[in-house]
């Protein structure tokens, strides 16, 4: 691969970028995405980093990745990357599984030192020999001592200067992918404007990065990646985390209600507070309130309060949670509570992605409590999902779970700004004024339809009512012990939550007509899944696809779907939740499994794999 | 617009029949908040009471007002965001010594800290009742209950105590029974911009009957509690013929008539000066060696959170600029596709 000299065309690359934690590779690898991004690129990250804030400089626990998928038909991060670049002996060796065949690899030779090589627990003197690497795939490249040169005159001490050395990395990959260097410096410039002799220094030793490229690689083939035609529209780069939080301020706008967040800061779900926070410009009200449980209960007081109430967390906050949402429940409030899904149980691991809250949010509460359960598929997804739950919550007087998961929620692509008419208006049944003054209105009366109760605001005159978790009587929200009226109360709340099926789409179906394999999934694992799909049909198998946004209550088509094949693998990073949930719906439906739980996605290689073995079973 | 309506106690009365047990304190503090809600002027649909669990917690069923009987311990989470949602409304939270200061210990001092715009009100009975008889973290060290049988091996929470610890700046007391106090103290409180916390003796007539009874009985009320008023001696005892003076850093409690002291000696309350030094001192008189202090013994403003919240919300709307999303995502990193 080293040995062309011609610049080679592309239809997708992945580069994995990785170092010590400190070692600013996240920046580096989101600037590379932006700037790709920037050109026409469809994008797909995957940052993969440690829960310590610093472990031990050079060891392998301390170890932090980026990587990124550029190109066109970019759905996933990739399987494996094409060029991997690891600053030190660690970030080698822990990433070198990473590496494609044929892939190559960039490190800086100038901190592979006896010391380095110790702390990262090699045994022999030669690292990339004790890793079966061919050395003819590794470019040693001096990365430190070549920052140094270029920041000789800078006045910078030496901390400051080796600080700068992963915009040399940058500026090589740059080079080697042929990315335009004013747009670089651009988001250089945007990150470090306020420190001018930083900015001038990460500039220069980016450029140093990139003519180290040309001049002593001239040998190297570069690469030119294709673009597709994109729809035409104004663009961002956007993560999961991000779209959550702009897909609510979308529904506060199109319900007029203005939106609070109440929240904790817990990992991989802080961003959506961090950004909810930074919206004080737009009127939002994000709260770091004291903890969980305080978190989803601002959150349902200012619903009560006729706002659009929201909490944030992952995992271990919904389990603290629960309880709140009982509440939610009872009361028939609007609430979005927003669960980015980390590896569990417990603690678990914080960083790392997981589909295994499914159970939890669909039972995971006191007494039969039915909630909408939604699951966005991709980091764009995010924004429509997040307006989805939101929708839903006020239309409905419900409690509503948005499942993504540290995936997606970190994951980013470039997104087309959508424009004010894509989303529809949101109606939340508020208490109608002549219903007011004919003073007939029971607080727990409800519209024939949905089975919906009105919201009345605090605030408006004559519409005074006491709201609370004990039972209600069914037409005037009194308390009630009645046995039968307690029956007909249950009865009523889930009946609610079902009749939202007809308010959602239908399941879509992707792939040939005649197939008899559906493969399924729901959430964040659709890129992965659905390249399997496309992969497995280029093979002649037959496989259809399908992945599931809307959990509880499913779209009405479900069944239909389902029974439209003889055999139904469904694919899910948990031990078979979606599995059993389907199972228990459809009985007559033979449900394949495909289950991974590791704390990191599918590989498209292995659901291709796995779906082959079930269908030649 | 300002509302000129007069209001009586009536109008905030809902039609739910009271289910407190006959006798329970419960009764004549909810007579109080009535008046005092009618005194203060806001409309009922302008009124908010929200509450965790516990008899005192049905106390919103009995208010013709908005009300959210919520979940244990959470009134003040759940108070926090409906009061920052919907800063228009006057928002009341009702709350027992368990709901309060066990399982909601963290947000009570919490809303304390922040000093959102609520009042809370504080039922102590010392005991926890609708679960029948357990003991609160406010009984006292020994307390012999179904959960303590041999007595508890545990030291109380005292209110007070907690409420300065978390920077409060309103703590004032009453007894169920006293309910021209407590009207004052419940005005008072609904008056402070900021958190307002109003500890009330209350006395569960089940399960700790006479628990304060050594200090609120007629016989000794007059010299086991000061009523502390704001520019006013701190006087006590049926002639008021006792008084607090100063003793080094300490306070003592002196007899005009027997001990060498005068009228001059008698210390003033202040419950508007910032420094708590003295006032954490009145709280804690216990009604033992210093009589129990009952109305407002501190009231000092601060900035208020909601306040602070609106303001930041208008000055960063204003410095930005933006008039919807898709303006806001514009004038970040973007790029055209034609």
């Amino acid at each position: 691969m080293l040995a062309d000299t011609s610049v080679k065309t592309l239809d997708k690359v992945v580069i994995r970028f990785s170092g010590d934690s400190g070692d600013g590779m996240q920046l580096v690898g989101n600037i590379f995405t932006n700037v790709s991004a920037g050109l026409g690129n469809e994008v797909s990250t995957f940052p993969d980093y440690p829960a310590e804030i610093r472990a031990p400089q050079g060891s392998l626990g301390g170890v932090s990745g980026f990587q990124v998928s550029v190109g066109t038909g970019v759905h996933t991060p990739g399987d494996k990357c094409d060029v991997l670049v690891a600053m030190n002996p660690a970030a080698l060796k822990q990433n070198v599984r990473h590496l494609a065949h044929g892939g190559i690899i960039i490190v800086d030779i100038d901190s592979f030192k006896q010391s380095d090589l110790d702390k990262a627990k090699f045994t022999t003197d030669n690292p990339f020999r004790e890793l079966n690497l061919n050395e003819d795939q590794v470019l040693m490249v001096p990365v430190t001592s070549m920052t140094k040169a270029a920041l000789a005159d800078s006045g910078l001490d030496n901390k400051s200067i080796t600080k700068c050395r992963n915009f040399f990395a940058l500026g090589l990959v740059c080079w080697l992918f042929d990315r335009p260097l004013d747009s670089v410096l651009h988001f250089i410039k945007k990150k470090f404007g306020r420190k001018p002799a930083i900015l001038e220094a990460n500039s220069k030793v980016f450029r140093a990065g990139y003519d180290y490229g040309a001049n002593s690689h001239a040998s190297v083939s570069t690469y030119r990646i294709e673009t597709k035609e994109a729809r035409p529209g104004i663009y961002t780069d956007i993560n999961g985390n991000t779209a959550t939080a702009w897909g609510l301020i979308m529904a506060s706008e199109k319900s007029g209600r203005p939106l609070f967040l109440g929240s904790y800061p817990i990992t991989p779900a802080t961003d959506i507070l961090h950004e909810l926070a930074k919206r004080k410009d737009l009127g939002v009200k994000a709260v770091q309130m004291e903890d969980e449980i305080a978190g989803v209960c601002s959150a349902i007081g200012a619903s009560f309060a006729g706002n659009l109430g929201v909490t944030s967390t992952s995992g271990p906050g919904l389990a603290l949670k629960s309880e709140g949402i009982g509440l939610a429940v009872m009361a028939e409030l609007p609430l979005v509570v927003i669960d980015v899904q980390r590896g569990g149980p417990s603690t678990g691991l914080p960083t790392k992605t997981e589909q295994t809250d499914l159970m939890q949010a669909l039972y995971g509460r006191n007494g039969e409590s039915p909630v909408a359960v939604v699951a966005p598929v991709s980091p764009t997804d995010c924004f429509t999902m997040a307006f989805e739950a939101a929708r839903i919550a006020m239309e409905h007087m419900t409690p509503v779970i948005l499942l993504t998961d540290a995936f997606i929620g970190n994951g980013s692509s470039a997104w087309r700004i959508p424009d004010a008419d894509e989303y529809p208006a949101i109606k939340p049944p508020f208490l109608p004024a002549e219903r007011l003054l004919d003073g007939t209105w029971q607080p727990y009366e409800r519209r024939d339809d949905n089975k919906v109760r009105y919201w009345a605001i605090p605030g408006t005159e004559g519409a005074m009512h006491r709201l609370g978790g004990l039972e209600k009587d069914y037409f005037t929200g009194a308390i009630s012990n009645d046995p039968v009226n307690h029956e007909r109360m249950i009865n009523v709340r889930r009946e609610k939550v079902a009749r939202i099926a007809s308010d959602i789409p239908e399941l879509e179906v992707i792939g040939p007509d005649d197939a008899d394999v559906l493969l399924m999934g729901w959430g964040g694992t659709y890129g992965h899944l659905r390249t399997a799909a496309n992969e497995l049909n280029c093979q002649g198998l037959k496989v259809a696809f399908a992945q599931l946004r809307y959990i509880n209550p499913l779209p009405a088509n479900t069944g239909e779907v389902l029974s439209r094949y003889g055999k139904v693998i469904v694919a899910e990073l948990n031990t078979g939740m979606l599995a059993d949930y389907l199972q228990a719906k459809f009985p007559k439906t033979d449900i394949s499994r495909i289950n991974k739980i590791q704390g990191q996605p599918f590989l498209v290689e292995e659901v291709v794999e796995a779906v082959k073995n079930i269908i030649q079973k | 617009m300002q509302d000129t309506t007069k209001y009586v106690a009536a109008d905030y009365k809902s039609d739910q029949p009271v289910r407190w047990c006959p006798g329970c304190g419960d009764h004549a503090i909810l007579n109080s908040l009535h008046k005092t809600m009618a005194a203060l002027g806001v409309a009922p649909h302008k009124t908010a009471v929200i509450s965790g669990i516990g008899c005192s917690s049905r106390l919103p069923y009995y208010m013709n007002s908005y009300g959210f009987h919520t979940i244990h311990g959470r009134a003040a989470a759940v108070a926090t965001g409906f009061k920052l949602a919907n800063p228009e409304m006057t928002v009341w939270q009702i709350s027992g010594d368990g709901d309060g200061l066990a399982i909601g210990g963290n947000h009570f001092i919490h809303a304390v800290r922040r000093n959102i715009d609520i009042n809370i009100l504080l039922f102590n009975n010392k005991i926890y009742g609708l679960t029948k008889g357990q003991y609160s973290p406010t009984s006292a060290r020994g307390f012999v209950s179904k959960s303590s049988p041999y007595g508890t091996t545990e030291d109380p929470f005292i209110p007070a105590e907690l409420v300065f610890g978390a920077r409060g700046n309103f703590f004032a007391r009453s007894i169920d029974v006293e309910l021209q106090i407590t009207q004052e103290v419940l005005l008072a409180a609904g008056r402070h911009r900021g958190t307002s916390v109003c500890e009330i003796l209350q006395n569960c007539v089940i399960y700790n009957n006479g628990i304060h009874s050594p200090i609120t009985d007629r016989e000794y009320r007059a010299d086991r509690t000061i009523h502390l008023v704001h520019g006013e001696k701190m006087l006590f005892g049926k002639d008021k013929r006792r008084g607090l003076v100063r003793d080094g850093f300490l306070l003592k409690a002196v007899d005009l008539d027997k001990d060498p002291y005068t009228i001059d000696d008698v210390l003033v309350h202040d419950a508007h000066t910032p420094s708590n030094f003295l006032h954490q001192q009145l709280a804690m008189m216990d009604g033992t060696e210093l009589p129990l202090a009952v109305g407002i013994i501190r009231d000092v403003e601060s900035p208020v959170y909601n306040e602070a919240v609106e303001q930041q919300v208008r000055e960063v709307k204003a410095a930005h600029g933006f008039d919807s999303l898709r303006s806001m995502i514009l004038a970040g990193d973007t790029w055209e596709v034609k």
